[in-house]
């Protein structure tokens, strides 16, 4: 109950604006921000609700809610969660506010369209970190597509069209595969979408390319290299909200995708394709930070650090470790938090002088020192300093991967390239953002307002919080992370070979065959 | 000990730095009162420090699961505590770092005066200490890095502390980064320790490794690519070939930083690392490549402090030469040799930063000897306590640098005889160019323009008494914990801490100090004939000598062999050619194919039905075909 309730009360909050817009700006902001701040409370219920001990999904009714839907077709309202969804759709509902607060006073033309787009877009993200469901799961994916298309198609830049249309396209040829995708493991199912269900068959037909199709479709959002060149163009053009929730949410779409469905349902397919992926993953990390680097756009350049960063968690997640994956899932709450707050940061001084270009900066920490303070930590936060939470993630991450990846430790050495790498485009942006000398045009430049500082502050505050007492976020997680690496693992799992015949066998004969069958280690079918 | 002492001994830096920081604003209006409270945090610990050294004295060590915090980092097997381990070797770094951290904050009260960013200054030095005591303490690698990359980020803030100067903010960038590469270094060596033996806890890897019962991830040279890769980090952070470069330019920051930062402590810390990890050293064998990169590094460092003439960088380079021989004293495996060498030398070198400053001070900031000379009748105390330094570092018999070098000196013999004697022709080196520095500044005709001179005057008693304070130790704690030589006090307090030499030392002591002597006392000699009554030129003809004015030209290589390059590369192939170009290319193009497939099939949409008929019939007598010739 508490979790559709989390789910759709900012869909409730889009009505409740429908009708009352006529009331005046003030109302719609009002209903926007107080909408969103209950969404936030009440998912805090959530993780007071949740039991850290359970292996995968929440049985409590409270965390888990079973429909019935199209009975026929074998489609329920399924939803429920787990310690590795449970963060994402807390990092959403905490950075949705945050986000309405932003835009209080920046969005002038449309601004009830602007908040119904933003709540209904987070009821979107919210119903896929739930669904348990793979039909209504996409139809969450697909739903998101068009409040964003609204937020970077209407209150975007100049080439907001372009970017749009690009973004747009991207994701749709991805979720087409991926619907081929769903339909082929539905008819594997017993013609039933339920998730659990399927996490509880396989091993699939054609279970490599079904592992190509999804994670296609959820390497073009991660966004993977080389399919990143919708990210770029998308930051640049989108409103200073559109990029915090596209680089705070959105980009963990893919890597939740990754983690809840290619990893568990084709874990051979995954082990498989670890040859091809952790280079791109690498290359990904090596390349977006150059690019980065020689940036003069911010948002293009805190764009492709994303592309850098998100690298880090995909190398994670196929590490087959638990240090990896674990580090990988708080790396995706860590990413929409700094990034997230690098966003709002270049939002602030782009409103003050309406330019994003680092040349028509310098200087800004004499006239802004407030601004500056903030920028700095969150900085070093992205740059991985311990003690802040990048840190803790990126070296569980690259930890995990060099001693249990199951691929070279030379991809780990080029990754860790990617620690000195950032500290060199991050500071070299900031000194030039920040130091020298102040340029007379920017002399007029405010300092922060209370209202910029109280919506920066909580993000401030977590970004400690994770790099001194990680503990709070990783035990949450640890059973749900355990039970991926469980199944990921061939080091353990590798199913003997008389017993793939046997299951081959009888998926062709109809029969639906127990788990513990097939993940039966070497050791064990010898022994029987 | 109890656990407690150590967390007031941490915290009291840090709750310094948070009133310093948060509250300057209203601070501001207060110089002193900021000053005071950064400088009383440190007293604090610095009165914790001696409190625990007194409790190690006594055989009470913090160790295993007693030091242990809290639990940083968790999962399925693997635990990071935020764990402290005070020892020996602990308790020596902690009074260094405390002792000479507390005067240099003292002596900041006068020297930062009247300056805009007072109260950061005192919050960025306050997050040093906080971090330098983290790194020390911790009782495991990981720990040791958070400190490690703390102090990186406060030496960054520190060196481009006058922000608005494009040169200084250069120069903190460039330590930060030149010390990630350190670092990235460090990562991987706790990487290879973390497969090796599943976790990164000093105590653990220590008695596993002596044990033999760790995984050998990399076989046999698992141990030696470990400590290489450790050693890397030590490089970055102790400025050592061919990472030294960040150092020199270092000195943007103001000079009690320069002085507690890149002399007395965060440059140390290398050698803390290596002196920590003795008995992985020892089991690997890689000693020697630290003994030759500290060899090769002092030496180096040593003939381009030759030939410069700013103040602050002679003493930079003479730094990053004297982190030569402490690491040549770890390399050879006498630890605790090396350990004293970097107290001797925080004392000694931290003095003459600080004398520096205050030669800067009554200069109205030049840096350039070329334009002081003869400032003894008018800055006594400054050039008294410079030349107690000078003397140290020069090893002028009973002074401080003499028991320490000396000590390293005659471990080096042992090792290689190479070693030993580019580590003595180094040893003249330095005496040449400090007493170079001495006469040129001190001695002879004054150069001062005639502006500055009106108000030449003695530095105010904030700042004078620090200078004679650390004045004693720079000349006094060789003799203090020297004295006996191999077997003297401080050998004896460290024994529990490093593996023992192995084998005896060779050859007479005495007479290995006879030699070091001579050869000290050339240098200044040498100096003397040179430079009593002469300036150093504008412009060296010698290209020998140019050369080595412009400090082999390293910087510019880098800067052309990997800085532009990486940067154009970027910008044109990766960027422009391959992002812009290439990929987004093709998606557009893709994106262009099918515009132009839908725009082409958009033409059979005429509207006439009789078309679409026409279409439909000849569609029918294709597939009717098709079955009726093919299929049949």
């Amino acid at each position: 109950m508490l979790l559709s309730l989390v789910i759709f009360l900012p869909l409730l909050g889009v009505i409740a604006i429908a009708l009352l817009r006529g009331m005046g700006a003030s109302t719609v902001k009002g209903i926007a921000l107080i909408i969103s701040l209950l969404t936030f409370l009440i998912s805090i219920g959530l993780y007071y609700g949740f039991d850290a001990d359970i292996e995968g999904f929440q049985t409590t009714d409270l965390l888990r809610q079973k429909l019935n839907w199209v009975t026929d077709l074998g489609i329920s309202y399924h939803v429920g969660i787990d310690g590795i969804s449970l963060w994402l759709i807390l990092l959403t509902t905490f950075l949705t506010p945050i986000c309405v607060i932003a835009a209080w006073n920046s969005i002038e033309k449309g601004l009830s369209g602007f908040m119904m787009s933003l709540l209904a877009l987070e009821t979107g993200m919210l119903g896929v970190f739930c669904s348990l469901d793979l039909f209504l799961f996409f139809v969450f994916w697909e739903s998101m597509l068009i409040p964003m298309y609204f937020l970077i198609g209407i209150w975007g830049g100049e080439r907001r069209i372009y970017a749009t249309i690009k973004f747009v396209l991207y994701t749709m040829a991805g979720s087409a595969l991926m619907l081929v995708g769903i339909l082929a493991l539905y008819f594997q199912n017993d013609n039933s979408f339920d998730f659990v269900a399927l996490t509880q068959s396989g091993p699939f037909e054609h279970s490599h390319l079904l592992f190509l199709a999804f994670f296609i479709a959820f390497a073009i959002k991660v966004p993977l290299f080389p399919f990143h060149t919708w990210l770029p163009d998308a930051h640049v053009e989108a409103p200073t909200v559109g990029s915090v929730i596209l680089a705070g949410v959105l980009l963990k779409m893919g890597t939740y995708g990754i983690v809840r469905f290619c990893l568990p349902l084709f874990p051979e397919a995954a082990a498989n394709a670890t040859s091809w992926i952790i280079p791109l993953a690498v290359i990904g990390i090596i390349y977006g930070a150059l690019v980065a680097m020689v940036q003069p756009d911010l948002k293009k350049l805190v764009a492709y650090s994303s592309v850098s960063h998100l690298g880090f968690v995909v190398l994670g997640l196929f590490s087959q470790s638990h240090a990896g994956i674990q580090g990988s899932v708080l790396q995706m709450i860590n990413h929409g938090l700094s990034t997230g707050a690098l966003f709002l940061l270049v939002g602030m001084i782009y409103e003050r002088r309406h330019s994003r270009m680092i040349v028509d900066f310098g200087g800004l920490a004499k006239r802004m020192p407030v601004f500056a303070t903030f920028f700095l930590i969150v900085t070093l936060s992205s740059i991985g300093l311990p003690g802040l939470n990048g840190f803790v993630g990126e070296f569980m991450i690259l930890l995990g991967s060099f001693v249990k990846g199951a691929f070279s430790k030379w991809y780990v050495v080029f990754a860790t390239t990617g620690v000195i790498l950032a500290a060199v485009y991050m500071l070299w942006m900031f000194q030039r953002v920040m130091f020298g000398k102040l340029d007379s045009t920017n002399e007029s430049l405010r300092d922060l307002n209370p209202r910029e500082i109280v919506l920066l502050l909580p993000i401030l505050v977590l970004i400690v919080w994770i790099g001194v007492y990680p503990s709070s976020f990783l035990n949450p997680m640890k059973m749900s992370v355990n039970e991926v690496v469980r199944k990921v693992d061939t080091t353990q799992n590798t199913p003997a070979v008389g017993q793939l015949k046997f299951n081959e066998n009888s998926i062709e004969s109809g029969q639906i065959i127990e788990s513990e069958n097939i993940f039966m280690t070497n050791e064990e079918a010898q022994i029987k | 000990m109890s656990l407690n002492l150590i967390v007031i001994l941490l915290i009291s830096p840090f709750v310094g730095f948070l009133i310093n920081g948060l509250f300057g604003k209203w601070l501001k209006g207060n110089e002193k009162l900021s000053g005071w409270i950064g400088a009383i945090a440190v007293l604090i610990s610095l009165v914790c420090s001696i409190m625990a050294f007194i409790s190690v004295n006594n055989g009470n060590t913090l160790e295993g699961e007693a030091g242990v915090l809290y639990t940083w980092i968790s999962g399925e097997n693997f635990t990071f505590n935020i764990g402290f381990q005070v020892d020996a070797l602990t308790t020596i770094m902690l009074l260094v770092i405390t002792g000479v951290g507390f005067l240099i904050h003292v002596y900041s009260i006068g020297y930062m005066h009247g300056d805009e960013g007072y109260t950061r200054y005192f919050a960025y030095l306050n997050l040093f200490v906080f971090a330098m005591l983290i790194l020390v303490l911790g009782n495991n690698y990981l720990l040791m890095f958070v400190g490690w990359e703390g102090v990186g980020l406060c030496s960054y803030l520190l060196i481009g502390f006058w922000y608005e100067k494009q040169s200084a903010t250069d120069a903190g960038k460039k330590a930060f980064i030149v010390n990630r590469i350190g670092d990235f270094g460090f990562l991987l060596g706790m990487f290879t320790l973390f497969a090796a033996f599943g976790t990164l806890d000093f105590g653990s890897i220590f008695t596993e490794a002596e044990a033999g019962g760790y995984n050998p991830v990399f076989g046999d040279i698992t141990l030696i690519v470990a400590t290489l890769l450790l050693f890397v980090g030590a490089i970055g952070k102790s400025a050592q070939i061919p990472l030294y470069v960040w150092l020199p330019d270092a000195m943007e920051g103001p000079t009690p930083v320069s002085a507690l930062i890149h002399a007395a402590t965060m440059v140390t810390a290398g050698v803390y690392m290596i002196a920590r990890s003795a008995i992985l050293y020892n089991i690997a064998h890689t000693g020697w490549v630290v003994a030759w990169i500290g060899v090769l590094t002092a030496f180096f460092a040593a003939t381009i402090a030759l030939k410069q003439n700013d103040i602050k960088r002679i003493l930079a380079y003479s730094t990053v030469s004297q982190l030569g021989y402490m690491f040549v004293g770890v390399g050879v495996g006498a630890y605790a040799s090396g350990i004293f060498h970097l107290v001797t030398h925080a004392f000694f070198k931290g003095l003459m930063f600080l004398t520096a400053g205050s030669v800067m001070h009554a200069m109205s900031n030049e840096l350039d000897i070329r334009k002081m000379g003869g400032l003894r009748s008018k800055l006594p105390i400054t050039h008294a306590t410079f030349l107690i330094g000078a003397l140290a570092i020069a090893g002028f018999p009973f002074l401080s640098g003499f028991w320490s070098k000396d000590e390293i000196l005659h471990s080096a013999w042992g090792s290689s005889p190479y070693i030993y004697i580019i580590g003595l022709i180094t040893a003249f080196l330095t005496a040449f160019y400090m007493f170079r520095l001495i006469f040129v500044t001190f001695y002879g005709e004054s150069r001062v323009d005639s502006e500055t001179a009106s108000h030449l005057h003695e530095s105010p008693s904030v700042m004078w008494l620090p200078l004679v304070i650390l004045a004693v130790p720079s000349a006094l704690i060789g003799l203090l914990l020297g004295i006996g030589l191999h077997n003297s006090w401080l050998h004896k307090f460290t024994k529990d801490v490093f593996p023992t030499a192995h084998g005896e030392m060779a050859g007479n002591a005495y007479l290995f100090m006879a030699i070091s002597t001579i050869v000290g006392l050339g240098g200044i000699l040498f100096a003397w004939k040179r430079y009593k009554n002469r300036v150093p030129a504008e412009e060296s003809t010698n290209s020998l000598e140019k050369l080595v004015e412009n400090k082999y030209y390293i910087d510019e290589l880098y800067n052309t062999f990997i800085v532009q390059p990486i940067k154009n590369g970027s910008h044109f192939l990766l960027w422009k050619l391959f992002d812009t170009g290439i990929i987004d290319g093709i998606v557009n193009s893709v994106a262009a194919v099918v515009r132009w497939f839908g725009g082409t099939l958009r033409r059979l949409q005429t509207g006439i039905v009789q078309a679409y008929i026409v279409s439909m019939v000849i569609g029918i007598v294709i597939f009717l075909a098709f079955y009726l010739f093919v299929v049949n």
